[in-house]
């Protein structure tokens, strides 16, 4: 598999380091609601088809990336840096 | 079968000798021979025994679909099994061995297996050696009995037992175009690629190009085939944008259009010359690939079709034309398609005599009438094959009228004298490479095949990969899918009669009578009954048949079997060959070996991480050990002490007097920016952002889940700039942890991360007379208690290389950690030692270091183990309550708060005998087993302060055990003694020592 790193360019997966799904939401970091924590820490969908996922360029630049890519045929439909998606997401504001 | 070579024809360079061995007789061939012609041209036809039944087989195909003729080859000690004869090219000196036989290939013991035919059939192994599931013979210890003759019985080729001496070499390569196959697609696709100029490398699994060309009679602009495809393959390689590899089996297509290969460099070779390798695997990344596979032809099966002298239409014509060997005196063929026509046509302008071509087609074309008639051979319309004649080898068919439409066979049975018999069965488009990347493969009713499947990767298939079946639009299909353009491409002329390329849809003759063992998977001994057996017993899908029977599962992959037994299976189930499905083809396309694939990758692979100072320990008589990939002292031993006198003796003199010990392993991260200390009160559970410029202080991390992650002490060196230390074994996760948190939960935190570790070199001084080590020799600050008190940071000087000391405590002593650049790591460390001669400063290994801490209670990895809290390690005071932290909402989960969790105590031998690491805590005076255990030993040493053995536990209610009496019991290495458990602050509970 090869992922297309916006800033090396395209690099085989083995200097990658999966880090998990990207569309869970961290819960506010004042919250004690422990089924919203329980849920964000250990519940995850297994979809067939389209998923997010974080991947660390560990053997490159040292960024984490946003990939969405395909359960099935594990073909990437697109890749960018996390900051730039989780900044948009969240406004550039932490709670 | 008389096979022997024809007196002339075939590519084989016959005024050249080369000389071989089979079963320890010696043959000999001519360059361009691969070992199945060559010994077809010196009579032999028996190449091996079945693998169940040990049944004699001959070759039965001519290229990568082989599944009779394997051989080992033999070479000084090494011995490669499973080699297809029709693959190996022969060379002076060759040494090759029949496979399963015993004792000999001519006569062999187990061949009574197939006196016991029926009770071999499908499941046999599992219904029989299984054993029954209650009583006294239950559970598999039957079968573990009965198995090592079984395996013995059973089986392919033996491996090698002794190291492979050979070379072998990775490659990695890019381009743009790869084309796989180098038939009359392969060759016009890749001109058409290469003519835009891309990058293209073309892959040919044998040692020259032309695919079906080479066995073609066919006239291409005029010329003879193969020569044509030589003169244009010449063309290609001599392009400056084409790499041209040949003997390179693609084997695996794998995501982001990466594919494997697999090169002979040399082992077809007499002599490597030296540092060849043998082979090289490449891995090759394309933009594109055009799989130009090309077709397998599939056998008819019917009653006795693996007795040596029946083989593949398509192979009776490659020996004949491609190597000049006639393999059989009087030849018949036995088709359901035209395609034996163009086999027989071959035949003849070859010399080969055909008897007969008998076709289960009521009707054919003229064209194959004129064909038949001016070969000389009878034509035997709608009939089929029933039944075979042999001793060792086919001397007669039997043949019978067939219907074609219903399957139905009658008639009087008809003798037909022949020794070679050439089954067509029809083509499936070698669809392998393209399954492994695409989806189901869809059938096709004209073909009477799979075609591709929808591509889920870049590819496109070409030529009869695609299922074109004739010369003229396999060029077409590949000139097209090779061209970029919509303009129509300039083709060669083809002359040769048209033929149609559908067959009968046929695919088993079954005789009413009790006939013959029809076989289906010839390597692993698959009959039809076999599957009819399988479906009658329930095993319906595809996948249960495969594993029921073992059909397909051998080391061919069931190249010539797949479609048969799919079509038995339909018919058994009154479904069509679609409906029953196909099973998908996974890597490798043909056999790798495992010395290929590792390459030069093997021995010990981990890189050895070394402080700045090992040299030094090494020639200061340290025993090292390793630590994750550092190698670290755990003693300095001389005088010829124990490990334990010498970790004693370490540690005494710290408590004493003065220590220095290495602590350059551990993690070290640069934090810097604005936002650094907002972010580190996220990262640890207790306040950073308010420590002063300065000062150190300890921190303690959880992970999301609440569960202690890391500790370690960091210093604040400016208002935006932290050193953060981790522990040696977790410095790799801790900075990868911190990166996710800041890329990916907060992007908005200003904060720059860099790992230092290997930037600087750490020594801890420790004991009562660290304050007077370092007045002696540190310059440009004072090291007072004012001016550096507990948790404080100065810089200063040891000699010229400037250091920054941390006053801060592992060992529970005044202690310091000195800090300089990495490559002056020995030279401070010596004006270290140097200034405390007075002292008798004491170098301390890892065994000492462990020591201290388990004396004072202090946690490491044996305690921070992914199962403790902080209120296990008795961390709470740490638990700010200020603010949010990671882990601060989960760690107050019911399941942490548990009173029943364990907690951390120490431990203290009653019988002054040592405690093992790892002993549970039970509360039984003697050994018993299984014990009811309480808790768990995480780290143990012999105190020299306490003067007593001692440990630290995680216990069940630890601290409400305190004072009480228990027993640590080590079942496994016979240890038992009582302890007492006490507070894990054994030594200096105050702390009084290192605050002095
Ligand atoms: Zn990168």
């Amino acid at each position: 598999m090869i992922i297309k790193c916006p800033y090396c360019g395209p690099r085989d997966v083995i200097e990658f380091t999966y880090q998990g799904d990207a569309t869970r939401q961290r819960p506010d970091p004042a919250s004690s609601d422990q089924a919203a924590w329980s849920a964000y820490v250990y519940d995850r969908a297994n979809p067939m088809g389209s998923h997010r996922e974080f991947w660390l360029h560990s053997g490159g630049c040292r960024q984490h990336l946003i990939i969405t890519r395909d359960m099935a045929t594990h073909v990437i439909s697109s890749v960018g840096f996390a900051r730039d998606a989780v900044a948009s997401v969240k406004g550039g504001e932490h709670p | 079968m008389t096979a022997s070579r024809l007196p002339k024809g075939g590519r084989v360079d016959r005024a050249k000798t080369v000389r071989f061995t089979f079963d320890g007789k010696a043959y000999s061939g001519h360059p361009g021979d691969v070992l199945a012609s060559a010994l077809l041209a010196n009579g032999i036809t028996l190449f091996g025994r079945s693998f169940k039944y040990h049944r004699p087989r001959g070759v039965f195909a001519a290229g990568s679909d082989e599944p009779n003729a394997l051989v080992t080859v033999l070479s000084g000690s090494v011995r490669e099994p499973n080699v297809r004869a029709t693959e190996l090219e022969i060379y002076d000196g060759l040494v090759t061995a029949s496979q399963n036989r015993f004792p000999s290939l001519e006569h062999d013991f187990m061949a009574v297996n197939q006196l016991a035919g029926p009770i071999f059939s499908a499941g046999f192994y599992y219904k029989t050696f299984m054993g029954p599931a209650i009583g006294p013979l239950r559970s598999t210890k039957v079968w573990m009995f009965f198995e090592k003759f079984i395996r013995r019985a059973a089986g392919l080729g033996k491996a090698g037992v002794t190291a492979d001496p050979d070379h072998y070499e990775r490659m990695n390569a890019f381009c743009d175009v790869l084309v796989v196959g180098t038939g009359p697609a392969g060759l016009l696709a890749a001109e058409a690629a290469a003519e835009t100029g891309a990058q293209v490398i073309i892959a040919e699994e044998r040692p020259i190009a032309g695919g079906s060309l080479l066995a073609s009679v066919e006239l291409i602009d005029g010329r003879n085939a193969a020569v044509w495809a030589r003169e244009k393959a010449a063309a290609l390689a001599a392009l400056p944008n084409v790499r041209f590899l040949t003997r390179t089996s693609v084997w695996g297509y794998y995501d982001g259009n990466v594919l494997t290969a697999i090169e002979h460099v040399s082992d077809f070779k007499p002599n490597r010359t030296k540092g060849q390798a043998r082979q090289r695997y490449w891995i090759i990344r394309t933009g594109k690939t055009i799989l130009a596979t090309g077709a397998f032809e599939r056998p008819i099966v019917f009653p006795g079709n693996d007795c040596p002298g029946v083989m593949l239409a398509d192979a009776v014509r490659r020996y004949a034309v491609e190597y000049g060997v006639a393999t059989g005196n009087n030849v018949t063929l036995f088709t359901n398609n035209d395609s034996a026509y163009e086999a027989a046509r071959a035949l003849s302008q070859a010399g080969v005599n055909i008897v007969a071509i008998v076709d289960v087609r009521a009707d054919v074309s003229g064209a194959c009438i004129e064909i038949a008639s001016s070969a000389g051979a009878e034509l035997v319309l709608g009939h089929a094959v029933t039944g075979t004649h042999a001793g060792k080898t086919l001397s007669s068919i039997t043949v019978q009228h067939f219907n074609a439409q219903t399957g139905h066979v009658s008639g009087t049975p008809r003798e037909i004298k022949t020794d070679c018999l050439g089954v067509s069965g029809g083509w499936s488009p070698a669809i392998h490479l393209a399954s492994q990347a695409g989806g189901k493969p869809e059938w096709d009713e004209d073909l009477q095949a799979f075609l591709p499947p929808e591509p889920n990767q870049n590819w496109v298939t070409a030529g009869s990969a695609a299922g074109y079946m004739d010369t003229v639009s396999v060029f077409s299909d590949g000139a097209t899918k090779g061209s970029s353009s919509k303009a129509k491409p300039k083709l060669p002329s083809v002359d040769a009669p048209m033929f149609d390329a559908s067959p009968a849809a046929v695919f088993q003759i079954e005789p009413a009578a009790k006939s013959q063992k029809a076989f289906v998977d010839f390597q692993h001994d698959v009959t039809a009954d076999d599957i009819r057996l399988a479906y009658r017993e329930g095993f319906h899908s595809v996948e249960h048949l495969k594993r029921y029977t073992t059909l397909g599962m051998a080391t061919d992959q069931g190249k010539t079997s797949n479609i048969p037994g799919l079509a038995i299976m339909a018919d058994a189930r009154g479904i069509t060959i679609p409906e029953a499905g196909t099973t998908r083809f996974r890597p490798p396309f043909t056999p790798v070996s495992f010395g290929a694939i590792a390459g030069e990758r093997y021995g010990d692979l981990r890189p050895h991480r070394l402080t700045p100072m090992h040299d030094w320990h090494l020639a200061n008589s340290a025993k090292t050990y390793e630590a994750g990939l550092w190698h670290r002292p755990m003693i300095y031993g001389s005088h010829g002490e124990t490990v334990e006198q010498a970790y004693v003796r370490e540690a005494r003199a710290v408590r004493q007097s003065v220590g220095i010990v290495d602590v350059s392993t551990l993690g070290k991260i640069d934090i810097q920016g604005p936002d650094a200390g907002i972010f580190l009160d996220r990262v640890y559970t207790n306040m950073f952002s308010t420590l002063p410029v300065g000062k150190a202080r300890y921190g303690l991390m959880l992970r999301e889940d609440g569960i202690v992650y890391d500790d370690g002490t960091t210093w604040r060196l400016s208002e935006t700039q932290f050193l953060m230390t981790t522990t040696t074994a977790n410095a790799g996760n801790v900075m990868q942890h911190l990166e996710f948190y800041l890329d990916c939960i907060w992007p908005d935190l200003r904060v720059h991360l860099t790992s230092v570790t290997d930037v600087w070199a750490g020594t801890a001084v420790s004991g009562p007379k660290a304050r007077a080590v370092l007045e002696a020799c540190v310059t440009g600050t004072s090291v007072d208690n004012t001016t550096l008190p507990f948790m404080g940071i100065v810089y200063g000087s040891i000699g010229d290389v400037p250091v920054m000391i941390c006053r801060l405590s592992f060992s529970g002593e005044l202690a310091y950690e000195v800090y300089c650049g990495a490559g002056f790591g020995t030279q401070v460390w010596e004006a270290l030692l140097e200034a405390g001669k007075p002292y008798d400063i004491m170098p301390y290994g890892l065994e000492a270091l462990g020591t201290l801490r388990i004396e004072k209670g202090h946690v490491t990895g044996a305690e921070i183990d992914g199962r403790t809290t902080a209120h296990d390690l008795h961390l709470d005071w740490m638990l700010s309550k200020k603010k949010p932290y990671i882990g601060s909402a989960m760690k107050d989960r019911d399941g942490l708060a548990d009173e029943n969790r364990l907690s951390l105590v120490g431990l203290i031998s009653l019988d002054n005998q040592s405690i093992n690491g790892g002993s549970h805590i039970v509360s039984d005076a003697t050994p018993r087993e299984p014990a009811d255990s309480f808790g768990h030993v995480t780290a143990a040493c012999y105190s020299p302060a306490l003067g007593k053995y001692i440990a630290l536990a995680l216990v069940k209610h630890g601290t409400s055990m305190i004072g009480n009496r228990a027993y640590a019991t080590d079942l496994l290495r016979g240890k038992h003694g009582a302890v007492e458990i006490v507070s894990h602050h054994m030594f200096d509970p105050e702390g009084s020592r290192m605050h002095g």
